[in-house]
Parts: structure tokens; sequence; C-alpha cells
């Protein structure tokens, strides 16, 4: 299904702080309609994408999205989900969508014991789906991590199902895109970035591709999933428009 | 006469009493005499805290008020309200300040550190201002002792933690490690926000018949007594003040600053304080002292979370995350309103009434009643001229010949060594524990002297600084803190912003011994000075004395966080080297100062000397030079000259490179004939390293000749080696090795 413009909708937990980094790039970089949801709500108020965005949901004094999860606006995610509504997870998003089932796994303490904030880079293992469509399959982005717990974890069959079915959208890698132990920042297993479900409609992502998509802050890679995602939800006509009016 | 029933189960207030609450007995006298009879023991509680140094700057406002401390830019004069707020044009202004949470990161370095963040946030989004960045400043003993690297560890995860679930980015500061912070470390942190002109609110409790509201997280027995904790001497006994020491709560703090920026933008609030040290006790008085009115509190509507607490208990509570609101009783509804909707509490607590009496009733009884003026700072509270003389030390130390010194047989050895100095080394296993991107403001590509973030509001960007060399402060507090405020500017002026403002932390001894003492008068002298010939007013800050413990006094280290303001963000430049055949330039004159130098300290194992000289008017022409160039577009890079000198500079640019993935290094001679030593590792001031394409060497050669700024060419950027002639021949990798991953080697963490 396709609309002539694409509504976004950032889901406002208590303890999100990426809610207004995703609203920012997505309405001001990228000019899509762009709104707030507030997580005591139980409307998504008719948008197309959902981004649940970073942070520290209530706290996360628990387990990473435990809480959040239970959240009267998370009905509304997984019913949307479930019908295949796009949803976006970064960071602590992804964490919640986990344990909210939609994504299978779970995001581990780091490795390394301690929080990480750097530029990492990712391999896009396959661009036909509609958070890459806009990449090319073996591309690597550059895009920075923020995170203590982004290991990811799942036992070897679901992994080998993720494999079979293409569900690995992103591996850390090196810069010339090869696997190695010293690309991978937090332990993930297989160095698994980014999952998309079965259905591939909901991506879980540890990167925070909001942060790189502002020229001005000098790194751009981010751009090419929210493209891919608006790629995926609007009308051909719409998207040769919107890359038009970039280039001019 | 009040008279509280509770007396019968409260220690007897007298002279002893008193003194055990860190009074002396002047003070004792004093109070007597305000009130005309003996305190209830809530009332000595209350000015006990209220005139402990932390809160009312006894022994250091009479210095304090020679600074500079007000401008064109500013909006509100240093010390007026929580922080400082400069003008940045288009009807917004920027509130920033530094505060120290030493004593309680000494005893519990995790959950010290964090409320340390959690404090001076709050400074800054009580004033109406949305945090938008986060530096510290950090000092540490030698990390070969296990309790150091214990220390250093739970100070960067506390901070971490807090800054980044609260989401606000880390993006600079500075860190040393020396001897005599091994048992009183420095944590100094600082917070920069936004904010319109019209929508700043002040710490003021004024108009008889509003209402007093309490919000944010309840009250309990955490931090009774922090801030008199933080006015004596760290000793064996401290580690039993560990109850002291507040526990922090980012999720809440970060639901409160949404909550408490909505009610300020909607119109609610009168005067707002946050309740940071001495809790309740001094944003009350500290409000209605300034609002010139009287407040009365009925401490059971405080919100409370450990059973029966005791009045003096709730009323020095530190607990965090808290806030006073004075609210128009017709808005007490639109507050309860929002801060419900955060899912915080929000308790109205008592009233304005005409008058100037702090009223304090719990249990229906009147616990405290006592003039609101007679707390705070500016009022009753004292103020003392202590007493001063330059310690003998200071001459002795001068002494050294520098001459005596050998000369090294391996410059490559030196400069490895001073590279991996934990003082010089990459800051990356600190900084990599910090978010420093949240908010996407950040321009996370400078790298080098301070940090940029654009501004989203309108075009402009601000460049963020900490800085201060305490062994120079050491040798010459007068030079050495004139410096600290020289090379922050310096620093900022390196990626093309003009300094503007800045505030301080001054951490000192206890002042009451002499010699400390006139260590400290003698930096606030050098801090003035350097802040009128650079233009940068003082707008903020704070005193933090008694870092001292059985072993000694730590260095006078008075920290300077510098704000600067750039107009034209495509303009700034990071200090790693750009391109091969790019030539290299050092602006400034190089003397061959050594003494106070990282290379006495690690390769000859000395301190000793002076501190390097310093003409504060050669630092401002070397300023305008350095932007007029920066503006421009004819440099590339330019990186301040510091801790181990110009091959360290070189070496550093380089390596910033580096971490770019670029193996660029350079060739250079060094700039006059003198030492090699001397003129590769002195620390002389006023210098920085510059490199731009050849084509622009005669504008270059124009600005400086017009500033009256020395400029000469040293060599070139070339591929892969660092190479001083005849000197030095490093390969970049091998510095690299030195370089990176040091500080992972010595805290013993894998890199």
């Amino acid at each position: 299904m396709t609309v002539s413009r694409p509504k976004f909708g950032v889901i406002v937990f208590p303890g999100s702080n990426c809610d207004h980094d995703a609203y920012y790039t997505l309405k001001h970089v990228l000019h899509q309609d762009t709104r707030f949801l507030w997580h005591k709500n139980s409307s998504l108020e008719g948008v197309d994408v959902v981004i649940l965005p970073g942070g520290f949901s209530y706290g996360d004094y628990l387990r990473c999205g435990a809480i959040a999860r239970f959240s009267p606006i998370m009905k509304e995610v997984i019913s949307f989900a479930r019908a295949g509504g796009v949803v976006l997870g970064i960071c602590n998003g992804f964490q919640i969508l986990c344990e909210a089932g939609l994504l299978p796994g779970a995001l581990l303490r780091n490795e390394c014991l301690t929080f990480v904030c750097k530029f990492v880079h990712v391999r896009v293992e396959h661009a036909a789906t509609r958070f890459t469509s806009v990449c090319a399959s073996g591309e690597v982005l550059e895009i920075p991590i923020a995170h203590g717990e982004g290991n990811y974890f799942a036992d070897e069959s679901t992994l080998d199902q993720l494999e079979r079915n293409n569900q690995i959208l992103f591996r850390y890698v090196e810069q010339d895109g090869s696997i190695t132990q010293r690309a991978n920042p937090n332990g993930s297993v297989r160095n698994i970035a980014g999952i998309v479900n079965e259905g591939g409609n909901v991506m879980g992502l540890m990167p925070h591709p909001e942060r790189a998509s502002d020229p001005v802050l000098g790194h751009t890679d981010g751009q090419r999933i929210f493209l891919s995602v608006m790629k995926s939800v609007v009308s051909d006509e719409y998207i040769h428009d919107y890359t038009g009016a970039e280039r001019s | 006469m009040i008279k509280t029933i509770s007396e019968a189960f409260e220690p007897k207030v007298d002279i002893e009493l008193a003194l055990k609450h860190g009074l002396i007995e002047e003070e004792y006298e004093k109070i007597l005499s305000i009130l005309g009879r003996v305190p209830t023991y809530t009332e000595l509680g209350i000015y006990s805290v209220m005139w402990s140094e932390h809160c009312s700057y006894k022994n250091s406002i009479a210095e304090l008020k020679k600074l500079p401390r007000s401008g064109e830019r500013l909006l509100v004069k240093a010390g007026e309200e929580n922080a400082g707020l400069v003008d940045i044009g288009n009807g917004y202004a920027i509130a920033f300040k530094i505060e120290s949470h030493n004593h309680p990161s000494a005893v519990e370095p995790y959950q010290g550190a964090a409320t340390g963040v959690g404090g001076i946030m709050r400074d800054i989004f009580t004033m109406g201002a949305r945090p938008i960045a986060a530096l510290n400043s950090l000092r540490f003993g030698d990390l070969a002792n296990p309790r150091t690297r214990y220390l250093l560890k739970g100070v960067v995860k506390g901070i971490g933690d807090y800054g980044n679930s609260f989401g606000v980015p880390t993006i600079a500061g500075d860190v040393y490690f020396d001897e005599c912070y091994s048992e009183n470390p420095l944590v100094n942190a600082m917070a920069v926000g936004i904010v319109k002109h019209d929508e700043i609110a002040r710490a003021i409790a004024k108009g008889p018949g509003n209402i007093v509201m309490i919000v944010g997280s309840s009250t309990g027995r955490d931090g009774i007594h922090g801030a008199t904790f933080a006015s004596e001497e760290i000793s064996d006994e401290s580690e039993s003040k560990r109850p002291s020491v507040q526990v922090g709560d980012p999720f809440t703090e970060k639901l409160l600053l949404e909550a408490t920026l909505e009610v300020i933008r909607a119109g609610y609030v009168v005067g707002i304080q946050d309740l940071g040290a001495a809790g309740i006790t001094c944003s009350a008085s500290e409000m209605s002292a300034k609002g010139s009115c009287e407040m009365e509190i009925e401490l059971d509507r405080v919100p409370i979370r450990e059973k029966e607490m005791t009045g003096y208990e709730i009323m020095l509570s530190e607990s965090q995350e808290r806030m006073l609101l004075i609210v128009l009783p017709s808005h007490e509804q639109d507050v309860r309103q929002v801060f419900e909707k955060w899912d915080l509490r929000c308790q109205t607590i008592g009233k304005l009434k005409e008058g100037n009496a702090l009223r304090v009733n719990y249990k229906g009884e009147r616990i405290a009643e006592v003039p609101a003026q007679s707390l705070v700072l500016g009022g009753d509270a004292p103020v003392y001229y202590r007493e001063s003389k330059e310690p003998e030390y200071i001459q002795h130390l001068r002494k050294f010949d520098p001459n005596s010194l050998p000369e090294p047989t391996d410059y490559n050895e030196s400069l490895l060594k001073l590279l991996e100095s934990p003082n010089i080394c990459s800051r990356r296993w600190i900084i990599s524990q910090y978010d420093t991107m949240v908010r996407t403001n950040t321009i996370i590509d400078v790298i080098g002297d301070a940090a940029v973030i654009r501004l989203k509001e309108f075009e402009k960007a601000l460049a963020v600084k900490t800085d201060c060399n305490a062994r120079y402060v050491f040798l010459n507090p007068y030079k050495g803190a004139q410096i600290a405020v020289a090379e922050s500017a310096r620093n900022v002026v390196c990626v093309g912003a003009r300094p503007l403002a800045i505030t301080n932390c001054l951490n000192f001894g206890n002042p009451y011994k002499p010699d400390i003492y006139w260590q400290f008068k003698e930096s606030v002298r050098g801090i003035a000075d350097a802040c009128n010939v650079l233009n940068t007013p003082v707008t903020s800050g704070n005193v933090s004395f008694y870092n001292e413990s059985p072993d000694g006094s730590i260095y006078p280290t008075p920290i300077i966080g510098m704000l600067g303001e750039i107009n034209d963000v495509s303009k700034v430049i990071s200090a790693d080297f750009k391109n091969k055949g790019d030539i290299v330039l050092l602006l400034g004159q190089t003397i061959g100062d050594i003494g106070g130098s990282e290379y006495l300290k690690v390769i000859h194992g000395k301190v000793c000397g002076d501190a390097p000289s310093i003409d504060l008017y050669i630092e401002k022409r070397l300023h305008e030079a350095c932007l007029e160039m920066i503006n421009l577009s004819i440099v590339k890079s330019a990186h301040d000259l510091s801790e181990g000198g110009l091959a360290v500079a070189l070496a550093e640019c380089s390596l910033f490179a580096f971490a770019k993935g670029k193996s660029l290094g350079a060739s250079i001679s060094i700039p006059r004939p003198m030492r090699t030593d001397f003129a590769l590792f002195s620390e002389d001031q006023s210098r920085i390293l510059v490199t731009a394409s050849e084509t622009n060497l005669p504008k270059i050669k124009e600005i400086s000749q017009r500033h009256q700024v020395t400029v000469r060419m040293l060599g070139e950027v070339i591929q892969d080696r660092i190479e001083v002639r005849e000197k030095i021949n490093l390969s970049v990798r091998e510095a690299s090795i030195a370089y990176y991953g040091s500080l992972e080697r010595k805290v013993g963490v894998s890199s």
C-alpha cells in the first residue's frame, strides 16, 4: 500500500531522549509530515510509519524496554505492526521491540560492560527491504552507536532462521566491509546491528541513523535508511519529486 | 520564644552542639544575637548549612568581588541567579555554570559524580533554559594506585550514566592526574543551556499570597549535611560520611526537566529554584531573602520517602531531583496538571506573606522562625577576610636551573613517553562512555581543542572547553590562573570561536591556612586580570575549599569553563592535519620556558621552576589573528600548544588525522636555535600551530604582521611520518600506539 504523503509518528515514552532528534531529522532535515505520539495515548493518529526512538524509557532501571512495552500506546503499535504497518525501533526502540515480542532475540549488556558512543561501520546485508531499498547490498554506512546494552543475542536456531529469511539487515564491519571481531563494538552475536521481522515491516537497529542525517553535522549516511522507509510508503511520483527537490 | 514538644527528643542546643555542626564560637554568638534567644535544633541545623562555606562563600566572597562580573553581553551578574546568562542574539541567551562535587566523589565516586551532573543540570533548567551540553573537569591521583583507578572508573561511569540517561551530550572537559589528588579527586561538572530572553525564570519568592510548591522526587534522609561535609577536609572519618552523599535518578530528572520547562514557558511560575545543597532550607531562604517576602512552610505536606523523618531532617535533606516553585494561586491547578502528566509529585507546602521571616511548621509546632536575610550571602551570613602569606615552597622551587638538566639522548623515546603520559594521551576510553551526540547538535568531527555544537534555534554555534593546568598554578598562582583563562580562550579560538565569557570552579585547600589563602587570592587576581584583557567576564562560579587530606592540600586548581561564539558554522576548523603538502606554521613566540612542564615531570621527574610566562596582550592579539585567518578560511587546521609543547602538538595533529583514517605526519625544523629539548617541549604560552595551502602564506603573514604576532614556517605535512630535523623520526603508527590505548593500559582495560 502506498500513500502520497507519508505521516511519521515518533513515540514519546517518559525517558525517551532521542525523540526530538528523530523528529527533527524527519521534519526539518527530510521535510516529512511528523508528529509526536504520547505514550499514554491510545491512538496512532493515522500515521504511516511509527518510530520508537532511543533513550532510557522509564529510566531502564529494569531490563531495557521492559516497562515501555506495557505503555498504552504499545498496544496500538503492536496491532499496527501485526497489520503490516512500518515500525522502526532505534536503540532503546529496538530493545522495546524485542521486549514486545515484535522482534526475536534480546539486547544484553555490552561485552566491554561500559556504555559506548562512537561512529561505527555497518554493512547493508540486503537491499531489497523497506528499510534499505535505496542502498546497495554490501554497501557500508557510517552511523554512530550510543548504548550500554546493544549486545544482540538469540539462540542458534533463531539466528539460522534469521539468516535464511534474510532478516539480518545490518552487521558491524570494518570500513572495507569485512566482518571482524574488532569491528564489533558490543559483542553482538554474528556482528548483528539490525534485524527485521519476518514480515519485513518492523526493524530494530542499534545505531542511530538520525544522528547521521543532517549535513550540518557532517554525516548523512543515516538518511539512507529514512529515505528507504519513505520510498516504501509513498508513491513513485512522490519520491521522484522529493529527490528532484534535493538535487536542486 | 519557640518551645517545641519534640525538644524532648532532640539534642540540647548549646555551643558544643554548634561546634559539632561546624559553626565557630563567634558564629554561634551571632545567631544568639540575631534571634535574641537560643535557636531550636532545626534552626541550628539551618544556620549551620547556610553559613557553611559551600552556601555562604564566607571565606571567598570578599575576593570574588574583584572578578569582572559585568559586560554588555551579560544579562545577569555573577551570583545573582543560579547560573550566568549571556546574550547570544536573536532573543536567546546561554545559561552556563560549573560546580564541584569533589567530596561526595571522594567517598562514593559513582553517585558523587552522577549527582554532580544532576545538580548542575538543575541549575540550568531552573532558569528556564534547556540544557544542550555537559562538560566535566576531573583530577585524580596516580593511576598506579588501585584506589585512583577505582575512583576514575566510578566517576566516569557516574557522569556517563547520569548524562546519557538525562539526554544531554557530554562533549568536552579535561582530565589530569597527579599524586596531590590521590585522596581528594576533583569532579567539576559544567552545563550549558539555551533560553529565550522572555522565558527566563528567576530564583525569587515575591508576591504575598503566592503559594510555594515542591515538585519532583520525594524527600528522604540522603545528603543531610552534604553542604557541611563539603566544607571540611577529607580525613579518615570521611568514609563515615558516605550517607551524606546523595543518590541520583536521571530518569526523574529528565521528567522534571520537561515538566519544569513546560510550566515556566506557560507563564505559571513567579519564581523557581532547584533544591541542591542544603535542600529546602537553602532555596526557601535564598528566594525569600531575594524577594523580601515572608515564607511559611508546612513540612507535614512535603512528600517523604522514609518513615518518621524529623523536621530537621526534612529541612536539611539533599534528596535529588526536586524543585521549589512560587506560583500564583490561580495557576496551582495548571501546575499540578503538568506535573501529573509527567508522573511527578507536586505538592503545595506553603505560602508567601508580607514580612521577612522564614517560618517552618511541623506536626503542629513551629520548629523554626528566622529572618531569611540573616541566613544568606549578601545578608547576615558571615564574611571573613583571611590572612594570606606566600608559601615558602614558591621561592624554593624557583631556584631551579633548567640548564642543569641533561639533554635527552633519544628524542623519539622522549616524545613517545610524553604521548603516553596520562596527562597527554588520548581520552578515548573516557569520552566513548559519554553520549557525545544526543540532541544532534554536536559537530563531532571537530577533534582537538574545544567542542562545537550548533544551535537549532537560529544560525550560530558555540564552542566550549574547560581548562586548568594546576601545576602552573601551584608554581605561580597569579600566572597559572591567567594561563588557565588564556588557554581555555585559545582553545575555543582554535576552532574558530570568539571567547565570550567564563564560569569558574575554584578548588583549593583549607582557607584558614595562610599559604592556601594566598594561593586563592593570587589565583583570583590572575583570573580577573586575564578576563579583563581577554574581554571574557565571569558569569558564574563556585568555590570548593578544604580539598585536603592528611597528606596535604591539592594543587590550587581554578578550573575555567569557557564559552565561545561562532557566527558561521561552516568556518569551523579542527586540529587534525588535512592534506599532504600543506605548510606547517607556528603562530607565537617560542622562548623555551621549561618550568612546570610535563616534560620536566615525565622525563626528569621534577615539578619545579616558574610557570611559563604569559603576556595577556600578546595572547589577545594572537586570538584576533587566528580568528581572522579562520574566518577567511585560509588555514585548514589550528591546534593550541600546551602540555608537551611543540613536539606533542605536532604529533597530536597527526594523531587526530589518524583517528579519521588518514596517515599524515609532518616534517619540521625547530623554530629558533636553542636547546632542542627546550624548543620542542617547553610550554611557552600564546602559541598555535596551523596548517595551510602554501598559496595562502602571504595573506597569513600579512595578518600576523598586522596583529603583531610572530609567525614562523616550520615545515610541511607529509605522509606517514613525524619528523623534526635530525632529532625525531617516528612513524605515525608508532606514535598512535603510544597515544591511543595508553589510558586503557594504565586503567587495566582492553582498548
